[in-house]
């Protein structure tokens, strides 16, 4: 056998094994039954604050529906990402359409390790990255929760992506870069006790970190920018600096945070604008110790300056 | 007569100039508006008395402010760049949704100054009711900026 031979065979050779381990470790892992198994039955109670604090409605409510529309998660949102454009599907609890026949382990399989139920991965526009750090307790409440409102009939097309982004088992080697547990920052011990509570809303279920902080052309975060502001995904504009860093919001007291999340004014009454009227309705919902914690957290995070570029002065029109 | 015309025209050109920077107007008038906001809520948050005086004016100014606006004025085409606006391109794309806004924050800002509150809880709910137009608005037709 010729050298020039040898060295193809055993590239091939390599290539097949490179790819044998590329296609192990980008299979799909499903959280642990047993584990699920032991929580049982969740609470709908409970399992509203979840889902207010998770902001689901904001994205599977059908596009600017208003009032109790909101609470039926047809789907049809669309984002458009440089990845392409993703479709919020149905998730309503109907059985063909949404996801009534869902046990409560897809559900979490599908929260927490971003699996669907027919073991395929998901794309991360579903922000599970930030779900995976959720409480499986938590989980199933929500669950709980979601099976009491409305089913809705339609299935929405899919999502519209080019390649390589259309292939979904690359996701797996993307979750072995990005997909962690384990909490983003470390709260110092100086930080009000109400801090973890709130690290674990933002940082879990309210998933503020997917907007909020820079990504790379990956589509990771870059983590040493955590809530540092970024260019936003879809459309114009920027996403702000929520940080105490420069750019940020450090002039923001915690109670003027918490009456931002209530209200939907700044300090010096600017409104809310943008995604954040959704996220901000939602987070309304929710208990004032719990806007509160969110707000101790984002006073105790690392400061950063803004993860975005300076605006560049617009051309005059003339 | 002479100094009649002359007073008009002055008046017209003072007019004229005034609205010549739209971008600049509509600023001024959501600073004003901001500022109105900012005399509520310190009531709304309980860290101010219930006062009706305050109310009226702030309810006022806002009701001024919201008939003011004119979006054929206001927002020119072409007003999408330059300055330092934040305005979406979405008002020029959706030019009738858009006034369908204004429209319903004229008609909210007038009904609350016609019946402005009589104390905390109906002012808790006024301040709701017109907060909403805000947000509502800002959701779609605004960019927020670096």
């Amino acid at each position: 056998m010729g050298l020039i031979r040898k060295i193809a065979v055993a590239t091939i050779a390599l290539g097949g094994v490179g790819a044998a381990v590329l296609w192990f470790l980008s299979a799909p892992s499903r959280l642990d039954t047993a584990a699920m198994a032991a929580i049982g039955a969740g609470d709908t109670t409970r399992g509203e604050r979840i889902f207010w604090a998770g902001g689901c409605t904001s994205c599977h409510a059908r596009p600017k529906s208003e009032g109790p529309a909101r609470l039926e998660l047809a789907g049809g949102l669309e984002l458009k990402t440089p990845f392409g454009t993703f479709v919020a599907p149905n998730i309503s609890p109907h059985n063909e359409d949404g996801i009534g026949t869902w046990t409560v382990d897809d559900f979490a399989n599908a929260m927490m390790r971003g699996v669907s139920p027919d073991g395929r991965h998901y794309y991360p526009a579903f922000p599970y990255p930030s779900y995976t750090r959720m409480k499986p307790e938590d989980v199933a409440d929500l669950y709980a929760f979601m099976k009491t409102l409305p089913p809705v009939e339609g299935r929405q097309p899919g999502h519209r992506l080019g390649f390589p982004f259309n292939i979904r088992r690359g996701i797996g080697l993307w979750k072995l870069l990005y997909l962690s547990d384990q909490p983003v920052v470390a709260v110092g011990d100086t930080a009000p006790e109400n801090a973890r509570a709130g690290q674990y809303l933002v940082e879990g279920p309210g998933h503020c970190g997917e907007c909020h902080t820079p990504r790379q052309f990956t589509g990771g975060l870059k983590k040493n920018q955590w809530l540092a502001g970024a260019v936003a995904a879809e459309g114009d504009g920027i996403v702000p600096n929520i940080t105490s860093g420069e750019g940020g919001i450090g002039d923001w007291s915690e109670s003027d945070i918490a009456s931002y999340l209530e209200t939907g004014f700044t300090p010096d009454f600017d409104s809310v604008g943008g995604a954040m009227v959704a996220v901000q309705r939602n987070m309304a919902r929710l208990s004032p110790e719990d806007r509160a914690a969110i707000a101790a957290y984002l006073k105790a995070v690392p400061p950063h300056p803004n993860g975005y570029p300076a605006r560049r002065p617009e051309a005059s029109k003339n | 007569m002479r100094k009649l015309i002359f007073a008009i025209s002055a008046l017209a050109l003072a007019g004229t100039a005034a609205l010549a920077d739209p971008i600049a107007d509509r600023q001024a008038l959501m600073k004003s508006n901001g500022k109105a906001a900012g005399m509520l809520a310190p009531m709304v948050k309980g860290e101010k008395p219930f006062d009706a005086e305050v109310v009226l004016a702030a309810l006022t100014t806002l009701n001024q402010n919201a008939q003011k606006i004119d979006v054929a004025v206001l927002f020119p085409a072409g007003t999408d760049k330059g300055g330092d606006t934040t305005a979406s391109p979405k008002i020029w794309e959706d030019m009738s949704g858009f006034q369908a806004k204004m429209d319903k924050f004229k008609a909210d800002a007038a009904a609350a100054v016609a019946a402005p509150a009589k104390d905390l809880e109906a002012l808790k709910a006024q301040f709701g009711m017109l907060g909403q137009n805000c947000g509502g608005c800002h959701e779609t037709f605004r960019v927020k900026k670096g």
